[in-house]
């Protein structure tokens, strides 16, 4: 049985620089970096030394609050710098990679005749685990807890995002097999969560012991917060699992093959990248082996991730653990005389303030601001976009004053940063809603434990 | 463009930290981003941030508010010359309201924003643009023949009492033009009520027999022989404030508004619902002259109750802040005005004690909204736990 939601609120933001569908292969990079920063509230311990040989899949560091978590080598190779920040906050884990990388080795009896306990326990050693991540709170899952089901969002409706019809093609074997691991990992459903549209791969309406259901509707459909939420929402004191249909690959890899390789397909967009494209890369990878001379001008914006939710990185900088897109956009430290004023026929916005109906183009964006921070004022802007049967200012509030009781009733298990991304593009007042729910969360996780 | 930019450049420094004219950095940051959109970045979240910023929301409703100003000013002109019997032409009958209205708006500008700056610097935030709203709309709420004193009086206690006190823009619970208005009604009666302040005479003397009251005047005392037609009401050529006597005029704004999505159609539809089926309903009980000669669409077209619907109550900050809040906010206003109008004599007009009432009232329609969410979600959890 198959079930469509339909999602009415929402926008679609149409931007410039959509990756055509070309594979260019880029794993014989070999500059990477682990970036523990990727990883929210994780306390990393170091148990590498600068000039360590390491393979794909040794351990680098653990965390401190659960020690099973560990974070392991994308590739084989030699440590060569180890960078630390303030408080020697650990930064970085650099390595240079072998020609041939080598695999530590995580053969395993398969799927089918291993323990859910024996699945978690190869997971947690070879580095995977920081895939499966949950709600609410969306970090790495704590492998000790049961989720009630587990969630794959196989579309991303995020501005220029990869299509991941695209880029799980072929890769049928490894898809099913990590669907399967997850199928052990709750008692629940795994819900593989399609878009209702032409041309979905096969990849995922074959795939099997899985509940497939179908979506539609602007951004953030995509989003796995917004699927849970309308199919089995987070309350009080239940989990949910989820990741991504390239994370499954990963899996699948692992418990077909034994090694942990994190390959995946990511999207080179933005309108500010030459020839748009798909790359085929390692996590972690060095940007200036995969974006070389393919950037247009000097003063941009790369961006790990999409436009709403990406971080911002250097570009010389390393890919992301979960990136699996680069986003180039222009920087947009200008001055614009009288911008609040003009009739803006080119203008982006989601407000009918401007006069720009008859632009039919998609838009080139850049950083700017467009204008001043200021208290909430505008009501009722944030709800044409946000899907969630939550009121989305009245839980910003309850955060910024860290309201821990109000915090849980109006909604703080279901959401995350990302589900406010479009709240804050469109947002009058230009709050950053997305930091005022991530540290609502920090708080959360604090005060609850 | 790039010369301006370069005169600016050049004078900055001076108003930055250290600078000699550091006291007046949030009045040269309102000038500057007045002029140029800054070149500021996304720091932190989403990259791309909407075109939109309070600077552009606000001037929208200063362009629907243009209609209502203009043909206020005009209106000045036309009762002035009915009234002494002078027939003058749309251009004479203009400029000559234009020279009442504009030295309130130049008092009602002066004292809010140079409040709105001191407070700005002080806290060391940025000037808020909400104040050139409020600036617009307290002119239009007068009399014609208000003393400036007064307006400037009126305004420093809406922006200091009304805003500031409770953290500035975004944070008061009253809409600050309404308060303005109250505190003349309430101060200095004899000025914003009854027969003498709504038409400007000059130093001419009125025909006989010429009444100056507004409609809901003659309602209140009875004369309902005199009261004007629903036609003088829908075009505006009748006594009362400044900006609220046009029906057809506050409809072009509130056509600007609802287009643009500035205005809340929720609130502007149901306080015109609330209004008309509470007008309605004395016409049905039809227990006195009063209810039974004014109909509901008259209601509607007299008196400040488009423009309070319009403009007033749609005033994001002390409105309702939830869609179901909304509705009930704005249904109870255009309820309550009826009511104040009709059953209470010692008011005429009832639209900005209905307004402030419901701006009391606000927060508590909202926690009741929220709250039923939050049931509604506690109720989910029992619901997958019987389940079980």
């Amino acid at each position: 049985m198959s079930v469509i939601t339909k999602i009415k609120k929402g926008y679609d933001i149409k931007l410039q620089g959509e990756a055509i569908k070309k594979i260019i292969d880029k794993t014989d990079c070999r500059n990477y970096s682990i970036k523990p920063g990727d990883f929210k509230g994780i306390r990393p311990k170091l148990l590498v030394k600068e000039g360590d040989k390491v393979k794909a899949g040794t351990a680098i560091f653990f965390s401190k609050d659960n020690e099973k978590i560990q974070f392991t080598s994308p590739v084989s190779g030699e440590v060569v710098e180890i960078l630390r920040g303030e408080k020697r906050v650990l930064l970085e884990i650099r390595i240079v990679a072998d020609e041939r990388i080598e695999y530590e080795d995580f053969s395993n009896k398969g799927v089918e005749s291993l323990s859910r306990e024996e699945i978690i326990s190869l997971m947690l050693t070879s580095g995977l685990w920081p895939l499966i991540r949950q709600r609410p709170y969306a970090r790495i899952a704590n492998p000790d807890t049961a989720p009630k089901s587990v969630f794959i969002s196989a579309f991303d409706s995020s501005p220029l995002a990869p299509d991941k019809n695209f880029t799980i093609e072929g890769q049928s074997k490894y898809f099913q097999s990590g669907l399967n691991v997850l199928s052990k990992l709750t008692s629940g459903k795994v819900h593989l969560n399609l878009k209702e549209e032409s041309g979905t791969s096969k990849v995922f309406t074959e795939a099997k012991n899985v509940q497939i259901n179908w979506f539609k509707g602007p951004h953030p459909a995509g989003n796995v917060g917004v699927q849970i939420h309308h199919l089995d929402p987070v309350n009080k004191g239940e989990t949910v699992w989820y990741c991504y249909p390239e994370d499954v690959v990963i899996i699948g890899k692992l418990f077909s093959d034994g090694i942990y390789d994190p390959i995946k397909i990511i999207a080179l967009t933005g309108s500010e990248i030459k020839d748009p494209a798909y790359l085929k890369v390692r996590a972690g990878v060095n940007l200036d082996c995969i974006l070389n001379n393919n950037i247009k001008n000097d003063n941009i914006r790369v961006i790990g991730g999409n436009v709403l939710t990406g971080t911002k990185i250097h570009k010389n900088g390393f890919l992301g653990f979960y990136d699996n897109q680069i986003t180039v956009i222009p920087e947009g430290d200008y001055f614009e005389l009288f911008g609040w004023m003009s009739p803006g026929f080119n203008k982006f916005s989601f407000s009918k303030t401007f006069l720009n109906f008859f632009n039919k183009k998609n838009f080139n964006l850049d950083t700017n601001l467009h204008g001043g921070e200021r208290p909430f004022i505008i009501s009722g802007q944030y709800e044409k976009v946000f899907p969630f049967d939550i009121y989305p200012v009245f839980l910003l509030k309850a955060c910024i004053t860290q309201n821990i009781d109000k915090m849980e009733q109006l909604g703080i298990y279901e959401v995350a940063p990302e589900d406010f991304a479009l709240c804050e593009v469109i947002c009058t007042s230009k709050i950053n809603s997305q930091d005022i729910i991530e540290k609502g969360i920090e708080l959360m996780i604090k005060e609850m434990s | 463009m790039k010369a301006i930019r370069k005169q600016v450049d050049k004078i900055k420094p001076n108003f930055e930290k250290g600078g000699k004219l550091f006291f007046l950095r949030s009045t040269f940051d309102a000038f500057e981003t007045f002029l140029f959109v800054p070149n500021h970045v996304t720091k932190k979240g989403a990259h791309i941030r909407d075109s939109i910023d309070s600077k552009r929301t606000m001037i929208i409703v200063v362009l629907a508010l243009l209609p209502a100003m203009f043909f206020g000013c005009w209106n000045i002109g036309y009762q002035h010359d009915i009234a002494t019997g002078i027939s003058g032409d749309i251009f004479s009958r203009f400029w000559l309201g234009f020279g009442k209205f504009f030295p309130i708006l130049v008092v009602s500008y002066a004292v809010a924003l140079g409040i709105e700056f001191a407070f700005a610097q002080f806290r060391g935030h940025e000037v808020n643009e909400g104040v050139l709203v409020t600036g617009f709309l307290i002119p239009l709420v007068m009399p014609p023949h208000i003393p400036l004193w007064m307006v400037a009086l009126a305004t420093a206690f809406a922006i200091i009492f009304g805003k500031e006190v409770f953290g500035g823009t975004g944070m008061n619970i009253y809409n600050p033009a309404l308060l303005a208005r109250a505190f003349v009604f309430f101060s200095y009666p004899t000025k914003i009520s009854g027969v003498e302040p709504w038409v400007y005479l000059g130093d001419k003397v009125p025909l006989d027999g010429f009444s100056a009251a507004t409609p809901l005047g003659n309602a209140g005392t009875g004369e309902f022989d005199k009261l004007a037609s629903f036609w003088d009401g829908f075009i505006g050529t009748i006594p009362g404030s400044i900006g609220e006597t046009s029906f057809v005029a506050i409809m072009l704004g509130a056509f600007i508004l609802l287009v643009t999505g500035v205005g809340s159609w929720r609130i502007i539809l149901s306080v015109f619902a609330g209004g008309a089926l509470m007008a309605w309903i004395f016409n049905l009980i039809g227990a006195n002259e009063y209810m039974t000669s004014v109909s509901p669409i008259m209601h509607l077209v007299f008196g400040g109750f488009a423009f309070g619907a319009v403009f007033m109550a749609t005033d994001p900050v002390s409105a309702s802040q939830t869609n179901t809040g909304k509705y009930i906010y704005g249904f109870l206003i255009g309820a309550f005005t009826i009511l104040i109008r009709v059953v209470n004599p010692a008011y005429p007009e009832g639209m900005m004690l209905a307004i402030l009432l419901m701006n009391t009232f606000a927060p508590l329609i909202d926690y009741y909204v929220v709250e039923a969410n939050i049931k509604r979600r506690m109720k989910r959890i029992k619901l997958v736990k019987t389940e079980n």
